[in-house]
């Protein structure tokens, strides 16, 4: 599924700007460490934390991750959303807990592999 | 959902000694970051965490969580396996991702608020 | 009746095995001395948070604690870089955790706000290349309205 029609299935509110929301969204991956996502989390993959911290935006273009979603309305900092915006790294934001947010995502037929 | 029935959805194994299955567990929350834990969670609730070391269980014993579900095969050592036993806080260990733990819970009616968003 | 008791914790910098035990213990003694569970839920909250930072960014610190039949009240004062912008700290998110702090849990920016939270007084002072003193109250039940 495209990341926009998650956006839209979600309500989830885009932070970003001009970062391509049509790519293709494959898989889901949730945590707050960044080891662990770079050790685990799979190419085409919406990230889901609530690690608003600079680092998610190298760590998501590392590891090719189509967007980030930051759970219970976590407002990330501007010098996170700038470089993301450079990098074409889509950022959203969500009132849901993460739980509830992979809950969701889990329900429209995403797995974690 | 009681305890016993989150162990057989998610697949898990209990590492404590004489944890309770019949406890009844009502919310869920997913955190690697244990302020985030004490910022949101509410209490009796279970946590679903990949962290292992002996701040979660504090972070549990301070929250008044119900569980511990560690994700991904992870494990705690001896020692802070010991520590939730004598705060009477059940450990379980799951082979399955966070995403899919949690997915797994989601679909069975596990919620983080009460009354749920569905 | 609630007694009055008070007493202190030394906290130990960087010493991860051990952090959070002190409120922990405390936890414990209020428990004993009868208060109710969502005012224990809230001191031990705010205890873990100021002993957290403590012991990640200080040398040294003192929780010292007091309950009277008033309300609990914590004092800890630790031996660390002290807080340029007590504001700015203040900001949910902002964190100047160096990132191993990050990869043990903590340092998601959320520590301060907790305790602002969950106390109903809090006072923070602090010099830089010395330390802080961070001060929160909360008042025992049916005495004072519970901040949100």
């Amino acid at each position: 599924m495209k990341l926009c029609d998650l956006i839209e299935d979600l309500s989830l509110e885009v932070k970003t700007s001009g970062t391509d929301l049509t790519r293709e969204v494959t898989s889901g991956y949730v945590s707050d460490m960044l080891s662990d996502v770079i050790a685990n989390a799979q190419a085409g993959s919406v990230w889901v934390t609530f690690q608003s911290h600079l680092n998610i935006v190298a760590v998501a273009s590392l590891k090719g991750i189509s967007g980030i979603i930051l759970a219970n309305n976590r407002v990330p900092a501007d010098d996170t959303l700038k470089r993301a915006s450079m990098e074409n790294i889509p950022i959203m934001t969500s009132s849901l807990t993460a739980f509830e947010l992979v809950g969701r995502l889990y329900t429209l037929g995403l797995r974690c592999r | 959902m009681t305890l016993g029935e989150i162990r057989g959805i998610v697949e898990a194994l209990v590492i404590t000694k004489s944890a309770d299955m019949n406890r009844e567990i009502g919310r869920a929350y997913c955190a690697d970051l244990m302020s985030d834990v004490l910022a949101f969670s509410v209490t009796h609730s279970l946590l679903i965490t990949g962290l292992t070391n002996a701040q979660v269980i504090r972070t549990a014993d301070v929250a008044d969580l119900r569980a511990i579900v560690f994700v991904q095969g992870k494990r705690p050592d001896i020692e802070t396996i010991a520590m939730a036993e004598s705060k009477d806080i059940p450990l379980l260990v799951t082979g399955l991702s966070m995403f899919d733990t949690c997915g797994r819970l989601y679909e069975k009616g596990l919620r983080s608020r009460p009354g749920g968003i569905s | 009746m609630i007694k009055n008791a008070d007493g202190v914790f030394f906290l130990t910098g960087k010493d991860f095995t051990n952090a959070g035990s002190a409120s922990s213990n405390l936890k414990g003694i209020l428990e004993n001395l009868g208060i109710s569970p969502e005012i224990i839920r809230r001191a031990s909250i705010a205890a873990f948070e100021a002993e957290m930072n403590a012991i990640i960014y200080a040398v040294a610190g003192m929780m010292h604690y007091s309950v009277t039949p008033e309300a609990v009240k914590v004092i800890l004062q630790d031996m660390g870089p002290g807080i340029p912008d007590i504001d700015l700290a203040m900001k949910e998110g902002y964190s100047t955790a160096p990132d191993y702090i990050r990869e043990m849990g903590f340092g998601s920016g959320m520590g301060l706000p907790n305790i602002k939270r969950n106390a109903d007084k809090l006072t923070i002072t602090s010099t830089v290349g010395e330390g802080t003193t961070l001060e929160f109250l909360i008042y025992l039940e049916g005495l004072s309205p519970q901040t949100s």
